[in-house]
């Protein structure tokens, strides 16, 4: 398998904290790979640094051949990674429907003009994006709530049309963001379907943070674990179970 | 010589403008303390330092220093006489300050930024012409609360008033930053601004806190408005809205919500303004606080002394 | 593209219809009043591209207000009169109009780039402040323009042109052109709003970040909404300047910006139908106070400004009784009006 996503050596300091220190990643194609660690020990901050909101301080990001470093996250957007958010980021105003379409605008090859005196391009667009946002709602289950404004949606709800929107930039690589976060056991076993048919079905690469262990050890195929900003274990589900350094993590040292 | 002149001319112009800067600073702070607590423009901060001339105005007349025709001249006040009225006057601005966020802002604290921002834009033409009605649209001429003279240093002149305004304007800027920072109603206004929620969890009064904050950021503004009249004597009720924009800008050119800012931001827009106003070309001057703020927002956006705030992702 | 043409078609034929109902029925006063109105609309709506749908806090436009009116009125005058001595008003050709009106569109928008860079660094009210600024310094400069007729502007500014038929029409033909740029400003900006350009538009709005993540390059994106903004506050301008005949740097103050503003935050901001009232509520509130004003002058208790404090205390009292403007973010619809008719009302036809 081809590698998709490498860090060498990443890392960030706000002020005098160091929150990510010399972290490796390396993620192959087609792979689920499972991001973890106890809380504040910089995953999401290291999310930011692969979709271009933070700049690292140090060690380089490159994504299919690419350096994604100084980048900015339209340009990040455009190489093919895409990404949801811990606290979820929706267009309230939108409708469900026109939420997962924005994420088809930097696909549009039509100019303003075009939408402006309503040409046969701006036609075809409209509907091309209208097409591929329905087809998205109904992959995570909101087709029938195309027509609501996305601010009426219930919790998980929110999280999966995120997870439309996101898939609608046609990404290779989907960078999830504790999407079980808030979910009851029904909605969390839903999700994990969800998510392994995004990688079998669509064949996008899944980079997951999430708390829950039941659902990362049953989805993941391989899992790194980070504390204070470390990377202090790396291997398959059974590998980082029985770590001890990923136990004394967890569990606090004795 | 002619080198000479001109460094004069550049020191006597700074002179100059140091007067007019203290008088923006007094009045940024107002629009600082505010936007710091509440994240609002006052548009009607700049009509409270129009008030403020004018109750001072009207004490003068009702105790007969002021001839009731406009044609006569205006005698002098005694200055103890004046300071009363200059204290009754900041007593009443605070009293108008507070009652205006009573009324116009309060309501709408939890309405969002744009509401509150409409009705200070209504308080502000509200009293803009309201005051026309009630004080009638006619330049009306300021007492003489000291008679003019000027000291000399060396080629430059000090008319005494601007000494007065720089003065005064020192004394009530360390007072102001003393009270912020030694005193606990001081300490309050600056939890607030820091963040309100948690300041009304650590049983802190908001609603007085912000009174507070209206009423002295008023009564600064009813001093400006005083030192300024007596400077030059004419007022009107539209007086307020240049400054006001000026006063502003000044706050936001130092940094929005820091009393030294204020303080910084105000003298430099004094100074300049006065410079380019002597130097080059009059109309100019009216320019220099904007270009000011749009270059200093451009390299540092939360301003000179501002502190920038990062979003939480 | 057939479709537009018609409903171009359709809106010149109305606003000429409009322009001769009025001419023949209609007293001059009224018309005026109808004009101002129109020119707040264009303004208004085409504001909202920015401050409403966009989300960026705009003070500044009546800056590019000044611009299109000082591109298009020296333009306008030389094409016409080859001169900038006094003397009688006449029309400007078609041509000469409408080639002023294209430049100062075109000026105003390329100072709209200049200005929107800005707007990439600075968010809420330290944009505001800025735009401000930029808009008093464009009426500051224009009046140190000699060339420009310096503080007192320009005068003899050709009246719009004539069309086939109008020659006796009283009013001229303000109404028709006033209202043409409001109808095609009216369309495109709806056009806008329902297009992928304008979903990205509001999803900067919504969370900037998350819409430069979703691949939406939100400082081109702002960009375009101002240069946008700025060609028809442009045209706006050409189109007062040329209404008044005369055009004066100070008839571009901050107040004026602000006014722009509060019509969009009466009306609901971010929606067309919302800026379209806000608009005429805001010029029409102080005329229609203006009568009560003269009849207390009459009846020898004057009071000054009066239709302004009614108007100040209006604007005060609708803001804390209804934040959200009379629209909020939603357009006029028959939905809107239904939900607005309280539920007694609609239970009677029907269900007990």
């Amino acid at each position: 398998m081809t590698c998709l996503l490498k860090t060498a050596q990443l890392t960030i300091r706000f002020g005098g904290l160091c929150a990510v220190d010399c972290c490796d990643l390396e993620i192959r194609e087609g792979e689920l790979f499972g991001l973890i660690g106890p809380n504040g020990a910089g995953k999401t901050t290291v999310f930011n640094m692969l979709t271009g909101v933070y700049e690292p301080s140090e060690g380089t990001v490159t994504f299919n051949g690419a350096t994604v470093n100084g980048m900015s996250p339209p340009q990040v957007a455009a190489l093919g990674i895409s990404r949801t958010f811990q606290n979820i980021r929706l267009f309230d105003e939108l409708s469900v429907l026109e939420n997962a379409m924005t994420g088809a605008h930097r696909h549009a090859r039509i100019n303003l003009f075009d939408s402006l005196l309503r040409t046969k391009r701006h036609h075809r667009e409209e509907a091309a994006q209208r097409d591929q946002a329905y087809e998205l709602l109904r992959f995570v289950g909101l087709e029938e709530r195309a027509g609501l404004p996305a601010k009426s949606l219930p919790y998980g709800h929110r999280r999966k049309l995120e997870i439309a929107r996101a898939l609608a930039t046609k990404p290779k690589l989907i960078c999830l963001d504790e999407p079980a976060a808030g979910m009851n056991t029904g909605e969390k076993a839903e999700l994990s379907g969800l998510i392994r048919r995004i990688r079998d079905e669509l064949k996008v690469t899944v980079l997951l943070i999430e708390h829950d262990m039941k659902l990362v050890m049953g989805i993941c195929e391989r899992i790194q674990v980070l504390d204070y900003g470390k990377t202090i274990a790396c291997g398959t589900p059974a590998e980082i179970q029985n770590n001890p350094k990923v136990i004394e993590a967890y569990l606090g040292a004795g | 010589m002619a080198e000479a002149d001109i460094t004069s001319q550049l020191l006597q112009y700074s002179a100059n403008g140091l007067a007019k800067g203290s008088t923006y600073a007094l009045m940024a702070v107002g629009y600082t303390l505010v936007y710091g607590v509440l994240q609002l423009i006052n548009f009607a901060h700049a009509e409270v330092y129009m008030l403020g001339s004018h109750f001072a105005y009207y004490q003068a007349r009702w105790a007969g220093y002021l001839p009731e025709d406009s044609a006569g001249k205006p005698e002098s006040v005694p200055i103890g006489l004046a300071l009363g009225f200059v204290a009754v006057a900041m007593i009443a601005c605070s009293l108008v300050g507070m009652l205006i966020e009573r009324i116009a802002y309060r309501p709408l604290r939890n309405a969002g930024r744009l509401a509150p921002l409409i009705t200070a834009i209504g308080v502000s033409l509200l009293l803009q012409y309201g005051g026309q009605a009630v004080f009638g649209t006619e330049p009306k001429l300021f007492p003489t609360f000291m008679e003019t003279e000027v000291y000399e240093l060396g080629p430059i002149k000090f008319p005494n008033t601007n000494v007065l305004i720089v003065l005064t304007t020192v004394v009530l800027m360390t007072a102001l930053t003393l009270f912020v920072t030694k005193t606990r109603p001081g300490a309050a206004m600056r939890a607030c601004s820091h963040d309100m929620k948690t300041a009304r969890l650590m049983g802190i009064n908001v609603n007085a806190t912000i009174s507070l904050t209206f009423g002295i950021g008023s009564a600064m503004a009813a001093v400006a408005g005083v030192l300024v009249a007596m400077d030059q004597p004419a007022i009107t009720p539209l007086m307020g809205v240049q400054i006001g924009l000026k006063a502003f800008v000044a706050a936001v050119v130092g940094g929005i919500g820091s009393i030294p800012g204020a303080a910084l931001g105000g003298l430099i827009l004094g100074v300049s303004e006065s410079v380019v106003g002597g130097l080059w070309e009059t109309s100019y001057a009216e320019a220099v606080a904007f270009v000011f703020l749009i270059v200093v927002l451009l390299f540092k956006p939360s301003g000179l002394l501002g502190k920038a705030t990062r979003e939480k992702v | 593209m057939a479709r537009t043409i018609a409903i171009f078609l359709a809106a010149l034929a109305g606003c000429y219809g409009l322009n001769w109902f009025l001419a023949e029925f209609i007293e001059v006063v009224y018309v005026d009043y109808l004009n101002l109105i129109g020119i707040a609309i264009i303004l208004a709506v085409s504001l909202n591209v920015v401050n409403g749908l966009t989300g960026q806090f705009s003070l500044g436009h009546a800056g590019f207000m000044a611009v299109g009116a000082f591109v298009a009125s020296p333009i306008s005058i030389w094409l016409t009169y080859g001169e900038f001595e006094s003397g009688p008003l006449a029309h400007a050709s078609l041509l000469h109009f409408g080639l002023a009106l294209l430049a100062c569109g075109v000026g105003a928008a390329l100072v709209g780039v200049v200005v929107g860079a800005p707007a990439l660094r600075l968010k809420g009210d330290y944009l505001a402040i800025a735009t401000l600024g930029f808009g008093e310094i464009t009426r500051i400069m224009l009046q140190s323009q000699d060339i420009l007729g310096g503080p007192t502007g320009l005068k003899r500014i050709p009246k719009m042109p004539q069309l086939p038929g109008t020659a006796g029409w009283d009013g001229g033909t303000s109404t028709f052109w006033i209202f043409l740029v409001v109808a095609v400003l009216v369309i495109l900006t709806v056009r806008l709003q329902r297009s992928t350009f304008g979903r990205a538009l509001i999803a900067i709005r919504e969370n900037e970040l998350a819409a430069e993540t979703m691949g939406i390059r939100s400082s081109r994106m702002k960009v375009m909404a101002f240069v946008y903004g700025a060609f028809f506050a442009g045209i706006a301008g050409a189109l007062f300047a040329h209404y008044q005949h005369s055009v004066r740097p100070d008839d571009f103050t901050a107040v004026r910006s602000i006014g722009v503003v509060v019509m969009l935050v009466l009306g609901g901001l971010g929606s067309v139908t919302g800026a379209i009232t806000g608009a005429v509520f805001v010029t029409l509130l102080p005329i229609m106070l203006r009568p009560v004003e003269e009849s207390l002058a009459s009846s020898g208790t004057p009071i000054t400004g009066l239709s302004m404090i009614v108007y100040a205390l209006l604007l005060i009292a609708f803001m804390i009784f209804r934040p959200q403007g009379i629209f909020g973010q939603r357009e006029l619809s028959l939905k809107l009006l239904r939900s607005w008719v309280p539920s007694a009302v609609r239970g009677k036809g029907g269900k007990p």
